[in-house]
């Protein structure tokens, strides 16, 4: 055995050390201010002119949970329309062809440009401008019949949303390496099915963080849709406080039940994070 | 009696269920060329990595240019540095990289000047002046304004190392610096590691490149399994190994 060279002195073993736990005065201090004014504000709530009986009662309310239904479907519906949307017009504005970018532009410039609440109202009120619609020949009926409530904030929110996710995808699609659309070729695929097999699922780890804030953004924005008379929660709500005068108190009902479904689905965004974030997690030696 | 530049004494580190290091005590002197040899897997790297604190050792202590790294010693119990006290320790040490980790967004002068003007706040213009002249050191006047993307792999390499360079640090460390290279591109790379030994720097080198380490290296430090198998000359250890974990090793690269 080669002996190895005598180590310099000087240099204590430390091996049998613990590290410290600090004390963290500032976070204790800091802690217990923000729990001090949470409370101020909870007791100021609690005295003010609020008949909380009435916020328990309507909590459960049957119109209300088929507004909060009503809601969740119209936020899933028209998020999965604006999700589909935005992948077409994203794969567009990245094409080649400049019929297609410029269909896919003017489409983001038009739906971006004009006020959501707007353009809800221009579907539902679609029958003004063309009483019938339909295939010349084939089939035609009353717009006001085919313009329900449901589909007009349907397509109001889930064609504005596709304008607001293409742009979300197309950051995803440029964050992947132009390498991985070189090896993609190099195996043979097409420009579509490089896009579908390859790049989406790796865009998709860059793209869920500000996903999960348009479906957030998108629950909320539902709630747009009360104006052409859709029935979901603050419709809902509103329909009561115009009866009963309880306008607070059910403002409160409807924020709860917003607070609730974001708080359901913030821990399924990190689930769809993690499933994304296969092979990307580095191994350390 | 001068003192070692590095110190380790009885460092451990595992990720996980996996012990990487096991109580591993090693010395480097000023000016010393230390090769490290072994295994993937052996603790290598994690050793550079502890010494950079982009590892944090579990226990033990590593001191650096007479400063314990990473924790100070109070009362009888170790306190974690702030974030900002382990950065001022880093800025001793220069890091090369296996896969050089240059700023894609920046050419090669300014993947230099970087560190300096926004870490150091140093004068722009005599850090400009100092990073042309690493950039000619290492063989590259002629590109920097190239970015890295327009480089091959071995002049890539050569910015990452005058750019760990430009922060004058006391000991360089280098992470396998030629495994992803070409092999005709790791002759450049290895020349400018040869002459930056000449200079008097100390090194740290993780390397499979034997040839280098029996040219250059005061010392050849075999590891396996996270400890300290054998060291001594490269001539010794690489010559004539005494130990059959090294034998095997050597045999199964050569």
């Amino acid at each position: 055995m080669r002996p190895a060279p005598a180590l310099a002195e000087g240099f204590p073993d430390l091996s049998g050390m613990r590290i410290a736990r600090e004390p963290h005065w500032f976070r204790w201090i800091s802690a217990a201010l923000i729990v001090l004014v949470l409370a101020g504000i909870a007791r100021a709530f609690a005295n003010g002119q609020i008949e909380w009986s009435y916020v328990s009662r309507f909590l459960t309310a049957k119109v209300i949970l088929e507004g909060i239904v009503n809601t969740m479907v119209m936020a899933v519906l028209a998020m999965a329309l604006g999700i589909f949307l935005g992948i077409v017009v994203a794969i567009m504005r990245l094409s080649p062809n400049p019929v297609l970018k410029t269909v896919a532009a003017g489409y983001t410039w038009l739906f971006r440009g004009t006020p959501l609440i707007l353009q809800l109202l221009l579907w539902f009120n679609l029958a003004l401008v063309f009483p019938t619609i339909g295939i010349p020949g084939l089939w035609s009926a009353r717009a006001v019949d085919i313009m329900t409530p449901f589909l007009a904030a349907l397509l109001g929110l889930g064609i504005n949303q596709g304008a607001y996710t293409s742009e979300v995808m197309r950051a995803g699609m440029l964050s992947v390496d132009v390498g991985q659309y070189e090896a993609a070729q190099a195996i043979g695929m097409g420009r579509l099915r490089a896009l579908r097999r390859i790049i989406l699922p790796q865009a998709m780890r860059v793209v869920i963080p500000p996903l999960g804030n348009e479906f957030i953004g998108m629950v909320k924005a539902t709630s747009l849709a009360s104006v052409i008379q859709y029935p979901e929660v603050l419709h809902n709500a509103e329909n009561i406080y115009y009866a009963n005068s309880r306008v607070i108190e059910l403002l409160i009902v409807a924020g709860l039940w917003y607070l609730l479904v974001v708080s359901i689905l913030t821990p399924l965004q990190m689930l769809l994070e993690r499933r994304f974030a296969r092979g990307t997690l580095r191994p350390v030696r | 009696m001068t003192k070692p530049l590095v110190a380790i004494r009885s460092v451990s580190k595992s990720f996980g269920e996996f012990q990487a290091l096991k109580s591993v005590s090693l010395d480097v002197w000023p000016g010393e060329v230390m090769c490290l040899i072994g295994a993937s897997g052996s603790g290598k790297t994690t050793l550079l990595r502890c010494i950079n604190q982009l590892a944090i050792i579990d226990s033990g202590g590593i001191w650096l240019d007479g400063e314990l790294l990473g924790v100070r010693e109070q009362s009888g119990k170790l306190h974690r540095l702030s974030e900002r006290e382990i950065g001022r320790q880093r800025l001793k040490t220069g890091m090369v990289f296996q896969r050089f980790n240059l700023f894609p967004h920046k050419t090669a002068l300014e993947n230099i000047t970087e560190g300096p003007l926004q870490v150091q706040g140093r004068k722009s213009d005599e850090v400009r002046a100092e990073a042309l002249e690493l950039l000619r050191r290492v063989g590259l006047s002629a590109k920097a304004n190239s970015y890295p993307a327009q480089l091959s792999g071995g002049q890539q390499q050569r910015v990452a190392i005058a750019r760990a360079l430009a922060m004058k640090p006391m000991l360089m460390l280098f992470d396998e610096p030629t495994s992803a290279l070409d092999p005709e591109l790791v002759g450049e790379v290895l020349a400018v590691m040869k002459e930056l030994a000449k200079s008097g720097m100390t090194m740290m080198v993780v390397t499979h490149e034997l040839g280098f380490a029996r040219e250059v290296a005061d010392r050849v430090v075999y590891m396996d399994q996270g400890a300290i198998v054998e060291q001594g000359r490269a001539s010794d250890v690489l010559g004539a190994p005494r130990e059959e974990r090294t034998k095997a090793f050597l045999s199964a690269v050569i």
